[in-house]
Formats: structure tokens, sequence, C-alpha cells
């Protein structure tokens, strides 16, 4: 007969860090310093003056730190027959991204809604046709849509590359979206319609403000993809509107004069700026909203 | 006057008939209740109705208009549905106007109807809350009071009453009866699974299966008078005694369900008897045993196979002939496995069917 005991039986499980524990954290820190490394090393190397960098101590910590890459590669640094520096592609950057990425959003959730809600007639084939376009190499299509923008006239212009953009996120985005749309209880859109609300009601009223996550998903995935992006850039615009990204080659690769490392670096981190605060800024929602488009789509 | 007609409806989904050839007239202020299985076609006959699905055949009249085409909010008809569909991103209040607001009425007479509606359903504290922050049955009535403050004619519920537990479920039945009896004039169409929900509420009800309706008549009738075989085993919990066997043509017709002989003369008939395969059903209820089972038209000794209690009464599970038998007796009643009961009933109170084609003798 074994006594009643007040409380659990045995001794309360220990908390600290046992020898599986040290293994897993080992690990996890092994692999987080092979990751943050390069990043380390461009943030002191583009903190180093010249001098110093010729050492050859790429780890060591800047001796004299100094701004002056980072205000060369921004305001000074020359692509071509410009010398003012990543400045301008960043702003180049900034007018092709935002117009692409709300453009391609607007057009992307009211696709996914109407997939999702109204089965129109001929839905599905317009469907598959749209995620067929997902898995074609893209590069099969640059020559073609080269010719096309000449013949509308938007060939090396800003807009022809928003164009570019808005197209080439469809199918990726209309998918994220529709099963979105698809996860959220179809007698939600009934109960909207027998309420008298019509399309553009329901999209706005109801859909709209439940769909909060998956528009930062779709979001950061856009701004990401089009801050990135380097081929449609350097193919569809002309020097004087190229993006940051084609600017930033064109720096780094530039065959004339000493290479600058610090200047170099400077101007990469300066161009990955904008996606790191992207998701440093939504990283949670981000995860929210991949979430909620995976467990229920 | 027709509150709402069907009239020979079809509804298929590509090669899938769900619906075929269907025909219902409902009455003004009528309470009427779709039954059946899942898969019947219940809830697509509702959704006909609402015009959330396009038909592919027959029309649809409401108060005598055709709406076959016409879109939801033009029918004059407000639904519950199972999950509620409450808009989660606004207040009870919110949700109760949406309706309204689409419809461009004025504020004044939309805070009246709310008002209104709310008092009706007793969630005037809940009319800033958001959805999130209400209980199962809180979100419920409010799904009502948005079908309510539209004032329309013709309510229609798609098991609203599935997703509450029990208890709830029994309280926000009899407020829908007491609903129903203070809009006298509001036709009201419910589907639902529960035989319980259908004989409580409803005025007729209708049976579906296979997309087709079975009987359309008042519990009492569908209950007592079951049209064929698969009504008389859809309704009645415990489930109605069949027993195989044939009917015999006589003097006094009767009922020989493997060497046990069931006089019939005091059954009505719906069509003369021939002799032929049959099934013959009996309630549980309907049996009666000990004393009282003296001088009924058929009496029988039993053992007493199984005892399931179940409070107010015990089913008793136990042989006639070859086949099993089930009857009800009293919760407090003294048996125990391997008793010999005397058990009797009238078979005025049972329903006979053809084995063939099932259909009521």
């Amino acid at each position: 007969m074994v006594e009643a005991v007040a409380g659990p039986a045995g001794p309360r499980p220990v908390r600290a860090l046992s020898r599986r524990n040290i293994i897993l954290y080992g690990t996890l820190i092994v692999i987080a310093i092979y990751y943050i490394l390069p990043l380390y090393v461009m943030v002191v190397t583009s903190l180093k003056g010249m001098p110093e960098i010729r050492l050859g101590n790429i780890f060591s910590p800047p001796v004299e730190v100094t701004f002056q890459p980072w205000v060369k590669a921004w305001a000074q640094a020359c692509t071509g027959l410009n010398c003012d520096g990543l400045s301008r592609g960043f702003w180049n950057s900034v007018v092709i991204t935002v117009p692409s990425v709300v453009l391609s959003i607007v057009i992307a959730s009211v696709n996914g809604y109407a997939l999702a809600n109204w089965r129109f007639r001929g839905a599905n084939i317009f469907f598959t046709i749209l995620i067929f376009g997902a898995f074609i190499p893209y590069q099969v299509m640059i020559y073609p849509l080269v010719i096309i923008l000449r013949e509308i006239g938007l060939y090396g212009k800003l807009p022809g590359l928003v164009l570019v953009h808005t197209i080439f996120g469809m199918p990726i985005l209309t998918l994220l979206f529709r099963n979105y749309f698809t996860s959220i209880p179809e007698e939600l859109f009934k109960a909207a319609r027998v309420d008298g609300a019509g399309f553009w009601g329901i999209y706005f009223k109801i859909m709209l403000p439940m769909s909060l996550p998956i528009f930062v998903v779709a979001m950061i995935l856009q701004i990401t993809g089009i801050w990135n992006d380097f081929l449609f850039g350097v193919i569809y615009t002309k020097p004087e509107a190229y993006p940051m990204t084609v600017q930033l080659n064109n720096i780094v690769k530039s065959v004339q004069g000493v290479q600058e490392y610090n200047v170099n670096m400077a101007a990469t981190i300066l161009t990955g700026l904008v996606p790191l605060i992207v998701y440093f800024v939504s990283g949670k929602l981000f995860v929210r909203g991949i979430a909620a488009g995976a467990v229920k789509g | 006057m027709a509150s709402v007609s069907v009239k020979n409806l079809d509804l298929s989904f590509g090669s899938v008939k769900v619906l075929q050839n269907l025909n219902l007239e409902i009455e003004k202020g009528e309470f009427l209740v779709l039954l059946g299985s899942s898969g019947c076609g219940k809830s697509t006959l509702l959704n006909c109705i609402a015009g959330l699905l396009d038909v592919t055949g027959g029309q649809i009249f409401i108060n005598e208009k055709n709406v076959t085409w016409n879109e939801p909010k033009d029918r004059d008809i407000g639904m519950v549905f199972q999950s509620y569909a409450l808009y989660p991103q606004m207040t009870v209040e919110g949700n109760l106007s949406f309706g309204l607001k689409n419809a461009r009425m004025p504020r004044g007479e939309i805070a009246q109807r709310i008002q209104r509606a709310a008092k009706i359903l007793h969630i005037e504290p809940l009319l800033k809350r958001k959805p999130a922050q209400l209980s199962g049955g809180q979100r419920q009535r409010v799904a009502i009071g948005r079908a309510l403050v539209r004032d329309v004619d013709v309510f229609l519920f798609d098991e609203p009453l599935s997703n509450l537990d029990a208890k709830l479920r029994a309280e926000l039945r009899v407020e829908i009866k007491r609903l129903h009896q203070t809009l006298q004039d509001n036709t009201m169409i419910y589907v639902t699974h529960d035989q319980i929900e259908a004989m409580t509420l409803a005025d007729r009800i209708a049976i579906m299966r296979g997309g087709a309706i079975q009987q359309l008549a008042d519990p009492h009738t569908i209950y007592n008078k079951p049209v064929n075989k698969y009504v008389a085993g859809f309704i009645g919990s415990p489930g109605i005694n069949f027993l195989d066997g044939n009917a015999i043509e006589g003097a006094t017709p009767s009922f020989d369900a493997q060497g046990i002989v069931i006089p019939m003369d005091r059954y009505a008939f719906a069509q003369t008897p021939q002799p032929k395969p049959a099934v013959f059903g009996i309630r549980p209820e309907h049996v009666l045993h000990g004393d009282a089972a003296v001088g009924q038209a058929f009496s029988q000794q039993v053992a007493v196979d199984v005892i399931e209690p179940m409070g107010s009464d015990t089913l008793i599970w136990s042989k006639l002939g070859p086949q099993d038998f089930r009857f009800r007796v009293d919760g407090q009643a003294d048996l125990s496995v391997g008793d010999q009961v005397l058990i009797g009933f009238d078979p005025a109170n049972a329903s006979a069917f053809d084995a063939q084609s099932e259909l009521r003798l």
C-alpha cells in the first residue's frame, strides 16, 4: 500500500542546463555565429579606413572608426558619368517599389477574393493558367516583354518596370490571397450577401478588415522581391533610372582605380537595409500571417 | 396565401444531382422544419431559397413574387447560420446595423430597430461588445437579431443550434419557439438533423432523403403514420422495432413475423392487404408490459436480454421469435436480465411496410 501524499510525488524536475540542452544551445549558437559573421565583417570593414583594411585583419574591430566610407557610398561614389553615389539609385528604387507593391497587392487581393468567393464561370481555368505562370522561368519572357514595352512606349521608363513587377508578382500573390480568403468561413460571406452587401461592399467591409496579416505577408514578399530585383532593373530601365541594386553592382564591379572595400561594404549594407528594416518592423505579423495562411489554407 | 413556394426545383453540381424536381408550399406564418441526415440536400434547399445558390431549373416564389434569379437581399429573407457568421471586426451593434446601412436606411430608424430587436432577444447590454467577447448562446442571439432587424417576412435557419452544447440548445430552442409565437406573421424555415428540434418546433416537418422530400406533414402524423420505412426509422428515439415477415391475407389479416403471428384486424391499412413479404414496425414506447399487456390484441412472453437504464425510463432488449425487439419500461421498473416478461401492444399503433417498395401498407 502506498500512502496518499499531498501534492505530486518525486522531486520537481530541474530546469538547469542539462547535457542535452548544452548540445542544443551550442549548435544553435555556432549556427548563429556562422550566419552573423559575414555581417560582422561587413560592418567592421565599412567603418575602417583603407590603410587599416590593407593590414588584412578582417575580423579585428576598427582601430579608428570612420564614417567616411558610408558618406562616400551614399553621396559620392561614381557609376558611369554620375558621381552622386547610391542616393540616386535609392530614390529610383523607392519610385519603382512603392507603386509596384501597392498596385500588385491591390490587384492580386481582388483577384484572390473573386476567385475564392465569387466562383464565376471559368474560374478554375483562369486560376490554373495564373498558377502555371508561376512555374515558367521568367527569363523566357524577357525578350517578348522588351518588345511589348517598346510597342506601348514604356521601354526604359520607370512605369514600364512597375508594370513588369506588377505582372510578375501576380501568380504567387493571387495564390496567397485566394488561399487566405478561402480560409475565411463561407457563411460569413453568405451572411453579408443576405445583408445586401455587393462585391465591393463585402471586399472592403468584411474581407479587408479580417486580412491584415496576409496583407503584411504580401507586402513583405513584394518589397523584398522588388527591392532586391536586379535582372528586370538592368534590362527594362536606362542608366539614369537604374534601381539601387544595379547601381550597387556598378560601384562594386568598377574596374578602374583602387577597390575601396570599405565603400563597397557600406554600399552593400545600405542597399540591404530596406528589406532588413521591413523584416524587423513587421516580423511578428509576418510569422502570424504565414501561419494563418498555412494552417487554414 | 403561400409565403414561400418552390416549384419543380432542380439543382445539380456538374453531373451530381442534389435536388430533383422538388415541390414545396409553405403557408404564411408557418414554421417548417427540413429534417434529414447529412447530405440529404436540406441545407442546399435552404440556400436555394435564400438565393445563395443558383438553381439549375424550376422556380422559387416568395410572397407570390418570382424571386428565382433575385439577389438574396431582394428576397425579403433573413438567415441564421450554424457558425453564427458574425462579422468579427464589428460590434454587436455594427453587426445588427450592417444590413440596414447597406439598404441606406435613415440612422434614427436603424437605432429604433436595433433597440427593438435587442429587447426581444435580451442582448441590450451586449450592444457595444465584439463577437469574440460573447458566449455561443449570445452569439447565436445576435445572429438571430441580424435577421430580426431587417424586418423580413421569411426567416431561414441553417442548423442554428448545432454548435451549442446540449443545455444551451434546449434553452435557445424554446426561445426560437417563443420568438415564432411573438412574430406570428413570419414564416420560418428551419434546417436541422436533430429530430427533437424538429418535433418540438415544427408546424410541419419535411423529411428529406437523397434530395427528395419523403414526407411532409405535421409532427404527429410523421411520428404515428410514417409514410415509408425510412421515415419510420429516422423519427423516434429509441428507434422503432422492425420485424421482417409476411403479410397474410384471410378473414382477419395478420402478420407472420417468422413464426410469431400478429393479428392485424385493428390496423388501418393504407392499401388492400395482399400476401407478400413485409416489415412490421412498432415503437418501443407503444409496447406495454406486465399487467398492462394483458388483454392487448397481441401479447407474448419474452426474456430480458439487455437492460439500458436512461434515468426517466429504461430500454429493454429482448427477442420476439428470432428477431431483436426493444421496449420501454418505466425507469423505476424492477427487472433483471433473464426475467420473463409479458409484453403486448395494439397493432393500431403499428406501421407496416412493403418489404420491397418500403412504402406504408
